[in-house]
């Protein structure tokens, strides 16, 4: 008979929603760039590809620190999965809205 | 019968990366979808998860170079500057025109009838892409991570596919844009 060795649902848990922080970070990154001419010229990293460069930094730089903090955190834990599904869910919906023209044209 | 750097590049990104992106993605939906400890043995799962495994992995490494060939090697191509054009004197009748053909951000947002492909178009394109790499290496750790656990815990496994979904989502958006920006103003 074959057996099942279960894992904690902790690293998962903290990749999904590391994902969905990431997706926010992203979206906010957009937006301040776009309300903020400073932050749009600071993002500019690469003057050929323009602030789109610092913007996508900063989402995978908040992305990746967010997975080593949670995936620390949650390593060996039991969490929520659904709850933490909800809000990476709300998170992505969030980041895609901020990245949407005529959302991020209003600032 | 040929094509300059430029537009390899373009094929390279959008026809080659993208695509293959965007056609697996039914490939790894299905073994997600049939990846059920009701449906299938306990065999046919750990087959279906070698599968997916490298289906999510094989995706999320396409997606990433996807965005970065995208956004390091054809994007800075698309929004290049035209040369900044002398003002017509009496001594200069007739200055060289700059072929906008050659700027294709330019050249679409010069008319206003085609300046929405750039206005609304490329601005959703290039940051609706990024989403779809970090969404599908999440799925791709996890599937690696989880196994054949997913068969047996459907939240996680409807987790996996709804941030799947998502990921092939904004690729969609991305790469159908992409296609009509490129029909629009083809880089030379």
């Amino acid at each position: 008979m074959e057996t099942k060795q279960t894992l904690n649902n902790g690293a998962a848990a903290a990749a999904i929603l590391a994902a969905g922080i990431g997706s926010f970070a992203f979206g906010a990154a957009v937006c301040l760039a776009q309300a903020v001419k400073a932050v749009g010229n600071f993002f500019t990293f690469s003057v050929a590809v323009g602030p789109l460069s610092g913007k996508t930094s900063v989402g995978i730089v908040v992305w990746v620190a967010a997975w080593l903090i949670l995936g620390r955190m949650w390593k060996d834990r039991q969490v929520s999965l659904g709850k933490v599904f909800s809000l990476t869910l709300v998170l992505i919906a969030l980041g895609l809205l901020a990245t949407f023209p005529t959302f991020f044209d209003m600032f | 019968m040929s094509l300059t750097e430029r537009e390899w590049w373009a094929v390279l990104h959008g026809m080659c990366l993208g695509a293959l992106f965007l056609l697996a993605f039914s490939g790894v939906l299905i073994e997600f979808w049939t990846m059920r400890s009701n449906l299938v043995t306990a065999e046919g799962i750990r087959k279906s998860v070698r599968r997916a495994i490298v289906g999510t992995w094989v995706m999320a490494i396409v997606a990433w170079l996807t965005v970065i060939t995208g956004t390091y090697i054809v994007y800075p191509w698309y929004r290049a500057k035209p040369p900044v054009q002398p003002a017509p004197t009496a001594a200069i009748v007739s200055p060289e025109k700059t072929d906008l053909a050659y700027y294709p951000k330019a050249y679409l947002v010069a008319n206003p009838k085609t300046a929405q492909w750039h206005n609304f178009g490329m601005e959703w394109k290039e940051h609706i892409a990024w989403f779809s790499p970090i969404l599908a290496t999440a799925v791709a750790f996890v599937t690696s991570r989880y196994r054949q656990q997913i068969a047996y815990d459907n939240l996680l496994r409807w987790s996996l596919m709804t941030i799947f979904v998502i990921s092939f989502a904004a690729a969609g958006v991305a790469g159908l844009f992409g296609a009509f920006i490129t029909k629009a103003a083809p880089l030379y």
